[in-house]
């Protein structure tokens, strides 16, 4: 294998671990679960992407046939990762689980969790 | 939406084209054992499972849609980059929101897309729907000027979304 292909296939590799990495760290650091969604949904798809194209470019290379099958993973991967994210992000609304008091608009989190219309909640209040 | 007659043979046209793909794809091959396998299944399968079939829009700009995913690919890389710096940074600076949007959009499929980029881009994920579907809630990691992220929202995802569905 030619130096060259080495050095795309690590840089490739390095990124994608470094995104993953970042995606980690987000997950333990981040403060509330509402925010936590955040890095394992964003950080990761590229992390992932990082390493399939260092795979197709290593294997291509390997077997001499164009090795394109890390694309499905990538193709399951974008239409897995938002509706999982989206069934956590539920989970947390109707377990009623804190967000961070700084959070703003959390009237709305009262309406989401209801399925109401924004306003509504407002005003039952002010009645 | 009703089957279209004339298409007795391929009720599912595009999922037939999809599962010949998804199937060579999977086998990484362009054997011809495989590729008759392939076309085998792209019939057979949508054939048994058009009476599952539920009623949405059809595509009514493809190009329009193959340019929106490639908006939506860029637009997932520089999201990481923006998630990553603020994950990194310092957390007493994050100022995390929820905000509703107002969906112009009405078919399942139209909602069902637009959530699923909101989730995947910028800072953002979807959280509800209202029960009427006219709502959606989004849980913001950084939200700064609420205005601003509901237009670019409707600008940038929700308009094209609703040319290239019609509804």
């Amino acid at each position: 294998m030619p130096f060259w292909l080495e050095l795309i296939v690590s840089v490739f590799l390095l990124v994608g671990g470094v995104f993953l990495l970042v995606g980690s760290i987000g997950l333990a650091r981040l403060p509330d679960i509402y925010t936590r969604l955040h890095a394992p949904t964003k950080a990761t798809t590229l992390g992932l992407a990082g390493l399939l194209i260092a795979s197709m470019l290593l294997f291509s290379w390997q077997n001499s046939t164009l090795s394109i099958h890390e694309l499905l993973i990538a193709l399951f991967l974008f239409i897995t990762a938002p509706v999982s994210a989206n069934m956590i992000a539920k989970t947390a609304l109707h377990h009623r689980l804190p967000a961070l008091e700084r959070t703003q608009n959390q009237d709305l989190a009262a309406a989401a969790r209801e399925r109401l219309t924004p306003d509504a909640p407002k005003k039952k209040g002010k009645k | 939406m009703a089957t279209p007659t004339g298409f007795k043979f391929f009720p599912m046209p595009i999922h037939s084209v999809l599962l010949f793909v998804v199937w060579l794809l999977m086998n990484n091959t362009l054997a011809a054992g495989h590729i008759f396998l392939a076309l085998i299944l792209s019939i057979t399968i949508p054939w048994l499972l058009a009476g599952l079939q539920s009623a949405h829009p059809p595509i009514r700009k493809p190009w329009l849609a193959v340019r929106y995913s490639l908006m939506v690919i860029m637009d997932i890389v520089t999201a990481n980059f923006e998630v990553a710096l603020k994950v990194i940074g310092p957390m007493a600076k994050l100022q995390p929101g929820f905000i509703a949007v107002y969906l112009d959009i009405s078919s399942d499929l139209g909602i069902t897309l637009l959530a699923s980029t909101v989730s995947l881009t910028p800072g953002t994920v979807s959280a509800e729907v209202s029960e009427d579907k006219k709502w959606l809630y989004i849980h913001a990691l950084h939200l700064e000027n609420e205005q601003a992220l509901i237009d670019s929202i409707k600008q940038r995802y929700e308009k094209p979304l609703l040319e290239i569905l019609g509804c």
